[in-house]
């Protein structure tokens, strides 16, 4: 193939939502810029999730990444053609009962002091906001700026602009090793590049094994059309507990209505690298959410599916250049956040291998806490 | 005495057959779809048609039980997930007799999801389910003898047929007839169909180029108004109420595989099915499947396998073995007919970049060109996505271009989201109401 005996700026492994971000953000500054994809573009976690763009408080790493990410969304929304089935539909923080409500407060005062526009609903204004769930329940915080979109159609789009902008795509091309500046490709060929980043999920830890991730599995199951039946994102506020509880199975509350007007049902999670569907996994994040939205259980339900979020240790992805090899960077390790951050991971990226300023605080996200020091000695 | 239990998924021949030959022996839970027994083939409205009562009888009184109107929606090693109309239980089972028939094949041609245009067999249940065809104009056109039973049928009732179509060639045909002196029962019903549809022109290597819409001013605006037919050079149209279209039929292979059943070698053309051994046993023990799902075969072959099915999987080998020389007769003469009945290329051509080719999607042929896989045109184009999930278009699309769709994944039909909640072992039930056998 042509490519290969072309000299890159950039290389990106890895087309999904990440990659194509960051492709076109290398096309942007200018930089000549190769993608190499190894099976269907955008056919990993980009197709399995769910498809949201939220601002998520985990860390204060995260609260600034997903903000910045956020932000950057709101910006394309307009150039984003109508398949990306972007809808703003707010997110619905649901509290159980008046504890939660108080934790709903005090999550609403550290979002707000960030200037995300959100609020407090008390028990009537949530039945209002959202008729479909069960009454009893104590009340929510409302986004209203968090949104859904169609994943695979948005990166396929991100993908278009790098590829508009004079960025090519090696197809079909598994990469076997990374070298700093060259990419080995199965069947002997090799890929030059100035720098490469590293965005193929939960393969990534193949190419760079110092970076501990592990696929984290998750069930979801679409419906039929009801167009009306929900209007919000709503997820239960115990949710990140519950998500990152522990190395066990956990389900928890989350529903997304789609612009078709199907509900998307989530979600799950537990290490694992078995691809099926789970029925005890999947029995239990249903009836978790039928006790949410009890009308939830005439709907029918097409299809069921499962997929893996690339998950670190602490929760928040690499993204920067690898301590022992500067001219690979890392931008993995998403978890379930990847469709928000996929934009503002491509920009903190660019930021530092261009040596420019960082929008945020790159610290938090340096692949260099993940690997173990050895004696300098033996470097040169 | 009675030893082990049998649950048969499926009352059409096959798994009446089944519960027939296995009730003496069993203790045999029949259950379908429908209201009652028979399937498509011997579907009778509201009532019992005489042949399924002739076999469902006897399988009755040997203590057989029947649960209609409940769908299989998921199912493991140990228990099926059904689903009727008000509520959903799993039920336990030691051997299963897989009887799930077929669907029928569509193939795409500019106008083929006009109102007005149905499946042949589709056409025929609406009759027999109390639509009034008499004096309407249908053409029926396709490939297959189905389309002589379902020409035969409506004729009955009725309706004026403008002709039938069949797109295979006479040599083609000849080739069946010749294979079907090995079945004198094929002979007498071919003879006995043609007898039937006297005077009713029957044209072979023709078919349906495209449907015509009725114009904004008809009455019937936007319904069937004609369809343009092709015989070698020959084009003309033919002014018709309905078109029974029919290709023939695809074998519902899906709980089978959800199952972890291996399908048959791929016939080319052909659509999926399962393989067997001769006891008509799958690759899962304790799974034996009978009828079209193992490759489509018609009525005679459907009930020789589920006899032997049925047999199997009540322990009662040797009886089993006297009726294997028949069932391989029939499927001799079954080869012999899908080989007559293969599909022109030419057909291949018919639909335009504007024929739709996923209807619950809306996804034109146009748009799949962009596409390269079924996984790509599913991601990216919708196709598929829709309440069939593929079922139809999967079809097309692996005919058109020989794209490979295989999923094993739950729900394998659409199904509330109570019931789906009740798909693990240990389910809490207070979310469903259970029904009772």
């Amino acid at each position: 193939m042509a490519s290969s005996n072309r000299t890159f700026d950039l290389a990106v492994i890895g087309c999904g939502i990440v990659g194509a971000a960051c492709a076109r953000a290398g096309t942007r500054a200018g930089l000549r810029t190769i993608i190499v994809e190894g099976s269907l573009a955008g056919g990993g976690a980009t197709a399995a999730g769910m498809g949201h763009i939220v601002v998520m408080d985990g860390s204060e790493a995260q609260l600034a990444l997903t903000l910045y990410s956020r932000r950057l969304w709101q910006q394309l929304i307009p150039e984003l053609p109508e398949a990306a089935e972007y809808r703003s539909c707010g997110t619905l923080w649901i509290a159980e009962h008046e504890a939660e409500l108080e934790l709903a407060r005090r999550k609403q005062a550290k979002l707000a002091g960030q200037g995300v526009a959100c609020e407090i609903l008390d028990a009537r204004q949530l039945m209002e906001a959202e008729p479909c769930l069960r009454p009893g329940l104590a009340g929510a915080l409302r986004v209203p700026d968090d949104g859904v979109l169609y994943p695979p159609i948005a990166a396929q789009w991100l993908w278009q602009q790098a590829q508009n902008a004079g960025a090519v795509m090696r197809s079909g091309a598994i990469v076997t090793r990374i070298q700093e500046q060259a990419i080995h490709v199965a069947g002997g060929d090799r890929i030059q590049a100035g720098a490469i980043i590293v965005a193929a999920g939960s393969q990534g830890a193949e190419l760079i094994p110092e970076i501990p991730l592990r696929p984290r599995k998750g069930h979801l199951l679409i419906t039929d059309r009801y167009p009306g039946f929900l209007r919000h994102q709503v997820v239960e506020l115990g949710y990140l507990q519950r998500a990152h509880a522990g190395t066990e199975s956990s389900v928890s509350f989350n529903l997304q209505p789609r612009a078709t007007g199907q509900v998307l049902i989530g979600s799950s999670r537990q290490y694992s690298h078995d691809r099926a569907v789970e029925p005890d996994v999947l029995s239990r994040m249903l009836a978790r959410a039928q006790s949410y939205v009890p009308r939830l259980g005439d709907l029918r339900g097409l299809r069921a599916w499962t997929g893996f979020r690339a998950a670190t240790p602490d929760d928040l992805p690499c993204i920067g250049p690898l301590p022992n090899r500067p001219h690979i960077f890392a931008a993995l390790g998403h978890e379930g956040l990847g469709i928000t951050t996929s934009l503002g991971t491509a920009e903190l990226l660019l930021a530092q291998m261009l040596g420019a300023e960082a929008p945020i605080p790159a610290g938090p996200f340096q692949p260099a806490r993940f690997f173990i020091e050895t004696s300098p000695a033996g470097h040169a | 005495m009675k030893t082990g239990s049998v649950t048969i998924i499926g009352a059409g021949p096959a798994g009446l057959a089944a519960a027939a030959a296995a009730a003496p022996y069993a203790t045999v839970t029949l259950l379908d779809e429908n209201p009652g027994p028979g399937g498509q083939i011997w579907r009778a409205g509201a009532g019992t048609t005489t042949a399924a009562a002739e076999l469902w009888e006897p399988a009755r009184q040997a203590g057989a039980q029947w649960l209609g109107g409940c769908r299989v929606v998921a199912a493991d090693a140990h228990a099926l997930l059904l689903e009727n109309a008000t509520g959903a239980q799993r039920l336990p089972w030691e051997k299963l007799v897989l009887a799930p028939g077929a669907r029928e094949r569509f193939l795409p041609f500019p106008g083929w999801t006009l109102p007005g245009v149905l499946g042949a067999g589709g056409l025929q249940a609406l009759v027999k389910n109390g639509l009034d065809i008499r004096g309407q104009r249908v053409m029926v056109a396709g490939s297959g003898p189905l389309l002589l039973a379902a020409a035969a049928f409506l004729r009955s009732q009725g309706a004026i047929i403008a002709g039938i179509t069949e797109q295979a060639t006479r040599r083609q045909l000849a080739g069946l007839a010749w294979a079907s002196l090995v079945s004198p029962e094929k002979r007498k019903q071919a003879s006995g169909l043609f007898r039937q549809l006297r005077g009713v022109p029957y044209l072979t290597h023709c078919w349906v180029e495209a449907a015509e819409v009725q114009e904004s001013s008809h009455k019937n605006s936007g319904w069937l108004a004609a369809v343009r037919l092709r015989r070698g050079n020959r084009r003309w149209r033919e002014p018709c109420d309905w078109l029974a279209s029919g290709f023939g039929l695809a074998p519902n292979i899906e709980l089978a595989r959800l199952l972890g059943c291996a399908l048959a070698p791929a016939a080319e053309g052909r659509p999926s099915s399962i393989a067997v051994d001769d006891f008509q046993l799958a690759s899962q023990s304790n799974i034996w499947c009978a009828g079209e799902i193992t490759g489509i075969g018609g009525l005679e072959l459907s009930l020789l396998e589920g006899r032997i099915a049925g047999l199997a999987a009540a322990g009662q080998t040797a009886l089993a073995r006297r009726w294997l020389k028949a069932r391989d007769r029939q499927r001799h003469f079954a080869r012999a007919l899908a080989r007559a009945a293969r599909l022109d290329a030419e057909l291949r051509r018919l639909p335009g970049d504007e024929t739709v080719i996923c209807r619950c999607e809306d996804v034109p042929l146009g748009r799949l060109r962009e596409y390269h896989s079924w996984r790509e045109a599913r991601l990216l184009g919708r196709c598929g996505m829709g309440a069939c999930q593929g079922r139809i278009c999967s079809d097309i699309t692996g005919w058109l271009w020989n794209w490979q769709y295989d999923t094993t994944r739950p729900p394998v039909t659409p199904a509330r989201i109570s019931t789906l909640a009740l798909m693990a072992a240990n389910a809490e039930k207070a979310s469903s109401s259970e029904f009772i056998l």
